[in-house]
């Protein structure tokens, strides 16, 4: 039977789901106990858990980050959580230079076991230091996997199999989507490895992850309106990549539009597009183009923030490009 | 200005068995050998990129390994070649690393700075300054949750000290009275930084005891004294049931890397450093008590070179890891799920 929960509460949901089948798991981040998380994503954890398995941290994103690296070496299953993006550049050294490199370091000698997850995005006027998408950055990181959950279904179902990978996985939360709701269907597990096809189409198709997806499915519709049937394809997994699912709806739609909420210079979105220049040049029938954030710190006023966002109508007028 | 000159040479009794102290002898004169056989093949081009001796430091490394179980974690540094050893990996398999051969303890992937060994719970090899504390952090939180008894030692330098992540390391260790044995081998230098130009406060253990935490401090060219104040803090971390730190001074004798021309710092100074040397001051007090003979330590010093002769015939004889490999072990493949 299906249910139509937030994606709040599907992300809360599988959080419980494995705290309470693996006593290996716990949640470690700042006010992820008292306070209930700071999106409410653990709220009433911390009486069902207790203190050891629901384990605020000080304010040390590189000393609690580390501990979760050091933690899954030593047998556990953290789900480390950290507040925003912006703050996980405090703990980029511990991600990158030990838990993304420790097995191939080692030769093979130790995995790391690890699920960090991360509010991500803009769209609260939050400004320049609680807004930014470097989920790509993230994704240029060979020895992590990088996924972006954009549904209900996948923010109830990635982190099971994210918990069961042998290295460690960052799972990026776009602050944008936490209210959004919508129905769980009865199966909602999920991989970790593909792209997916959030809306059928045949003459364009709009690649995307995160928060932009709902404006991607927004300018599919009303583009649907004027006879243009647009594909939409969501990412999910940003590293690595599912280039074949990437190619296939390329290679069926013949014109692609990649979204990507990160500043187009080095972005994610620069990356998915070279792949198709590499793969898939002489399937396409127009060039591709991209709708990204504007090269600007993500500004405070909320018509200066609209403006340095991908938005629906950007997308919609980005396509209808193709065909003029 | 801190004081750059070396403590009184280390004297006293030995308060140990002949076998034990022979031990202790044995694992420094394998590291100094280990080491300087290393350097030469730096010189003779078959290790290259960096590598950074522990000579003039195995005492403490020595006299704290020893205090320490086969259950406990080890995380070290960069200059871990000497801690492997004593944890005992096996010397041909370092030196095989250092050469960057498939025999390696890594296949060649880690190199002199990245030595690590699943076997002996030894998690590397960290070539990030404060690196390690995190993850012994980390490793002593699992530990505790799963209700085992083992300790987590972490060694750094005094150049750690001045990064975040000793602070943020040794705040959660306290906070949450994790079983870390922070063992900071203060050697006066961060690569050219004397400590005095890097820290506001020289004194280290009041900066451990800042956080709550039971601070020791032990001359590091006296073996005796190591070992001693690392089973004191072993003793005391497992009573208390949270971290303890303590300080070894020492001194390392060679360039901080083999690119060091040493421009910071008087000859007369490490000479001075030199006649405290911990393999010579430990074997004249043994000799004094009647506990090593002069053959006796020549047998052991034969003993250690024959080990390096063939460790270096292990990595000469090695064979260099296939590229089609060369992605191997970046992600664990399905089969290899720890
Ligand atoms: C984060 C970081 N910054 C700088 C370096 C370069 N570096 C390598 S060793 C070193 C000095 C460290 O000194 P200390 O911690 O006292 O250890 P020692 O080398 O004396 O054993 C520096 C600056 C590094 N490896 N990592
Ligand atoms: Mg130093």
């Amino acid at each position: 039977m299906t249910r139509t929960l937030s994606y709040r509460e599907a992300m809360r949901e599988a959080m419980h789901e494995a705290l309470a089948n693996d006593p290996r798991v716990f949640l470690m981040g700042e006010d992820v106990g008292r306070y209930g998380g700071t999106y409410a994503f653990s709220k009433g954890f911390l009486d069902e858990f207790g203190p050891e398995r629901i384990r605020d941290t000080p304010l040390s994103e590189l000393g609690f980050v580390g501990a979760g690296i050091g933690a899954a070496l030593g047998g556990m299953r953290p789900i480390v959580e950290v507040m925003t993006v912006n703050f996980s550049l405090l703990a980029l050294d511990q991600i990158v230079n030990t838990a993304a490199a420790l097995r191939h370091m080692s030769g093979g000698q130790f995995s790391v076991p690890l699920v960090i997850r991360m509010t991500t995005g803009a769209g609260r006027q939050l400004a320049a230091q609680h807004s930014h998408s470097l989920e790509g950055w993230y994704a240029h990181i060979p020895g992590i996997k990088v996924l972006a959950p954009a549904t209900i279904e996948d923010a109830r179902g990635m982190l099971a199999p994210a918990l069961a990978d042998p290295d460690p996985v960052v799972i990026f939360e776009h602050a944008g989507l936490f209210n959004l709701e919508g129905e769980l269907p009865d199966d909602w597990s999920a991989d970790i490895s593909s792209a997916r096809v959030r809306r059928a189409g045949k003459d364009v198709v709009i690649i995307t992850h995160g928060g932009s997806l709902p404006k991607a499915l927004a300018a599919a519709e009303t583009l649907a309106g004027e006879g243009i049937a647009a594909e939409v394809l969501d990412l999910r997994v940003l590293r690595p990549l599912d280039g074949a699912g990437i190619m296939a709806a390329v290679a069926k739609c013949r014109r692609a539009v990649v979204v990507d909420e990160g500043w187009k210079s080095g972005s994610l979105a620069a990356e998915v597009v070279a792949r198709i220049m590499e793969n898939a040049f002489y399937e396409l029938d127009a060039p591709v183009v991209r709708v990204c954030s504007e090269e600007v710190p993500i500004p405070y006023a909320k018509h200066l923030e609209e403006a340095a966002l991908p938005q629906a109508e950007k997308i919609v007028a980005a396509v209808k490009g193709l065909f003029a | 200005m801190t004081d750059h000159r070396a403590p009184p040479p280390p004297s006293g009794p030995v308060p140990w068995d002949k076998d034990f102290a022979l031990r202790l002898l044995t694992d420094m004169l394998r590291i100094r050998r280990m080491e300087e056989k290393s350097a030469e093949m730096y010189g003779a081009g078959k290790i290259r990129g960096f590598l950074h001796l522990y000579i003039g430091e195995e005492a403490t490394g020595v006299g704290a390994l020893h205090a320490l179980s086969p259950d406990d974690n080890i995380v070290a540094t960069y200059r871990e070649h000497g801690h492997a050893l004593v944890r005992g990996m096996d010397m041909g398999a370092i030196m095989a690393e250092m050469y960057g051969k498939r025999e390696g303890c890594a296949h060649g992937r880690g190199g002199s700075m990245h030595l690590f060994d699943a076997a002996t719970r030894f998690y590397g090899g960290n070539a990030i300054v404060g690196g390690g504390l995190p993850l012994a952090v980390g490793l002593a939180l699992a530990a505790k949750m799963r209700q085992e008894q083992r300790v987590t030692a972490c060694f750094f330098g005094d150049g750690a000290v001045a990064e975040g992540a000793f602070h943020e390391s040794l705040n959660l260790a306290a906070l949450w009275r994790l079983p870390v044995l922070f063992c900071c081998e203060n050697n006066l230098y961060g690569m050219g930084t004397a400590i005095e130009r890097s820290e506001s406060q020289t004194d280290l253990c009041l900066k451990a005891a800042s956080y709550g935490m039971p601070a020791l401090r032990a001359d590091g060219m006296d073996i005796v004294a190591v070992h001693e104040t690392t089973r004191q803090a072993v003793r005391t971390l497992r009573e208390s049931a949270g971290p303890v730190f303590v300080e070894y001074q020492t001194y390392r004798f060679r360039a901080h890397s083999m690119f060091d021309a040493e421009l910071y710092r008087q000859k007369a100074e490490i000479e001075e450093w030199k006649t405290r040397g911990p393999i010579h001051t430990f074997s004249a007090r043994l000799k004094a008590e009647g506990k090593l003979t002069e053959e006796e330590f020549l047998a052991l010093d034969a003993a250690a070179d024959a080990e390096v002769a063939a460790a270096v015939a292990f990595a000469e004889a090695g064979s260099w890891e296939p590229v089609a490999d060369l992605l191997k072990d970046v992600l664990t493949p399905a089969e290899g799920k720890p």
